[in-house]
């Protein structure tokens, strides 16, 4: 189970990155969708893998650590929030400037003004 | 128990909310609730920065669950002198925000604020790893919107680029948190403290990379080299307001830096050792350099106030990195100093931009009102250069006295960057201010005199001087609380572990 998870995560994490580094805001926002995955099975993994155990300290022994159940929740409604986020802006910004393109020319520098 | 903990954070998380509920498209309420608000806000950090000095470390115990089982915020003087800047800087942006009319280009400003506040007040006090994060992303969240208030395509685009970066940085943390937790079993920061020295041997390698993840995280945050590039693209894009407001947001970096490197992994942790400084120190003076290099060498005013910002934080973590009180008092002083001062900058930047027909310097063009607006950009480039007579010169003073074993090194960075940043404003003052423009050219319609937005920029300059003349008592007060953060024991003491759920 071990070796299934951990390159499970490898596997997302290297998507994530690759993706990530593209030149177009949808694969980049894919990416980062993958890396939140990625990280979310890590956290997940940080409690130790058990099987069949409940989130309860004492009988049935061994238990599952609770803790970081609950962080790998607040981490999905935060990775999610930001995904809503970067999207709508990444649709703002395709509707305003008429390209995807998430890299800045140089007469976008600075030239935002009022 | 003392309540007035958390005020920070909860009363801005109210606050916002009400203003998005209620007060919505009322701009003069919102306006009179911001103020109130944030005026209350400083009045509660300074009442908490009395209360950490004279009582010494406190831990508020959220829902009174005992550490380390539940989540705790930590009230130290480190702590309380952050929020007190904060909540100074706040007051001084909001001002400009009203000011100027940049509050009136979207809907949301003054509560996107507020939630800004509480995510960096929830930063500096919290005391709980996975907590930091959360509120991280609190303010990261409200950042994303204040950056890209007012709209525009490159402004847009550019935040897209900012969001991306810092969203890459969370999950970065989240790995770090996750590797840390697996082989402590705890995420409280004084729990880690008594932890880590315990760790058996196998385990000192994965706390070795924790510490390195850790450290990349609050790079990015606090744009250290090579992790700066979101930085100049972001500050120059966003409104000239936003981006005094976000003068603050980078110190959050210098702040987690300086927490972990005192409490979570100090420099006698057998397992870390000297990594921390070994990783920092370098990384702190090409930052410095890559800061004033751009300076001489922006294209346009925000990203000269952007360079020169990544300069004072090159030279903030290069007083950070020593971790010894002596350094740690000077990095204080020096955050205080360069908060406000680049904030000043960003401010002129945008009086200027705003009376000038663009922002390049190369070209010359009319401007409106330029003899008061001229002082102002020497004030506050005197400031963030570092030279007499205000405060930069005495915050670069200390450091450099408390480098005096690493002299050849560090004395030349500093020295040698300061006077290229000097090169670099004086070229773009007198570029912006004594360069005819065309005769053809008409400058932009005049915005008037904007008596607030003006007082806001002099009360920043103000502060610089007043830190400039009591300069003395501040550095005292500052060695104090450097101190006390590097001998943890208290803090530790006050987090009371041990208890039962």
């Amino acid at each position: 189970m071990e070796a299934l998870l951990a390159t499970t995560i490898g596997v997302l994490a290297a998507v994530g990155i690759y993706l990530a580094l593209r030149q177009r805001t949808f694969p980049v926002i894919l990416g980062l969708t993958f890396l939140s995955y990625a990280v979310n099975l890590f956290l997940f993994s940080s409690g130790r893998l058990t099987l069949n155990a409940a989130p309860i300290i004492g009988e049935p022994s061994p238990y599952a650590d609770p803790l970081p159940q609950a962080l790998v929740l607040t981490a999905i409604v935060i990775s999610f929030g930001m995904t809503a986020v970067v999207m709508i802006m990444a649709i703002g910004g395709y509707l305003s400037a008429g390209h995807d393109r998430i890299d800045l020319d140089a007469r976008d520098d600075g030239e935002a003004g009022q | 128990m003392n309540h007035w903990i958390i005020a920070p954070v909860v009363l801005p998380a109210l606050v916002g909310a009400f203003m998005v509920i209620a007060l919505r498209g009322q701009l003069a309420l919102q306006r009179i609730t911001g103020l109130a608000t944030i005026v209350a806000l400083n009045g509660i950090a300074l009442a908490l920065l009395a209360y950490a000095a004279t009582h010494g470390p406190e831990a508020y115990f959220l829902g009174d669950w005992p550490a380390p089982f539940g989540i705790v915020l930590m009230l130290d003087e480190l702590s309380a002198i952050m929020v007190t800047l904060l909540s100074a800087l706040a007051l001084v942006s909001a001002l400009y925000a009203i000011g100027s009319g940049w509050d009136r280009k979207g809907a949301h400003f003054h509560a996107l604020m507020m939630f800004l506040l509480m995510g960096i007040a929830g930063a500096f006090l919290t005391g709980d790893a996975f907590n930091l994060f959360v509120f991280f992303e609190v303010l990261l969240i409200a950042s994303y919107g204040l950056m890209i208030h007012g709209g525009g395509s490159a402004r847009t685009r550019a935040g897209i680029q900012y969001v991306a970066f810092n969203l890459i940085g969370s999950s970065l943390f989240l790995f770090a948190l996750a590797l840390l937790y697996g082989v402590t079993g705890t995420l409280n920061m004084a729990d880690l403290a008594l932890k880590l020295p315990t760790l058996p041997e196998g385990d000192q390698a994965l706390l070795r990379t924790t510490a390195v993840m850790l450290i990349l995280v609050f790079a990015i945050k606090g744009a250290l080299v090579p992790l700066q590039f979101w930085l100049p693209g972001t500050y120059a894009n966003a409104p000239g307001v936003v981006a005094a407001l976000f003068a603050v947001m980078t110190k959050v970096g210098a702040y987690a830096t300086l927490r972990f490197g005192t409490l979570v992994f100090p420099t006698d942790l057998a397992a870390t050792g000297p990594l921390l400084q070994d990783l920092i120190q370098p990384a702190a003076l090409v930052t410095l350099a890559v800061g004033a290099v751009g300076v001489l060498g922006a294209t346009t005013l925000p990203r000269l106030a952007a360079f020169a910002g990544i300069a004072s934080m090159g030279t903030a973590f290069l007083a950070v990195s020593a971790f010894t009180p002596q350094t740690t008092a000077a990095a204080l002083y020096y955050i205080l100093h360069s908060t406000l001062a680049t904030a000043a900058l960003f401010l002129v930047a945008d009086l200027v931009a705003r009376r000038r027909a663009h922002v390049r310097l190369a070209d010359p063009a009319p401007m409106t009102r330029t003899g008061l607006i001229a002082a102002l950009y020497m004030a506050a480039a005197i400031a963030s250069a570092g030279m007499p007579p205000l405060s930069g010169f005495i915050g670069k003073l200390l450091i450099l006295d408390a480098f005096r074993a690493q002299a050849p090194l560090v004395w030349t960075v500093i020295l040698v960057s300061s006077f290229l940043m000097i090169l670099g404003f004086a070229r773009a003052g007198s570029q912006l201010f004594w360069k005819p423009a065309p005769p053809e050219a008409t400058p932009p319609a005049d915005p008037g005199p904007e008596p607030l937005a003006i007082a806001a920029t002099l009360a920043l300059l103000a502060s610089l001087a007043a830190l400039t003349v009591f300069a003395g008592p501040v550095n005292d007060a500052l060695t104090t609380s450097a101190r006390a953060a590097h001998n943890p024991d208290s803090y530790i003491a006050a987090a009371r572990l041990g208890g039962t759920p």
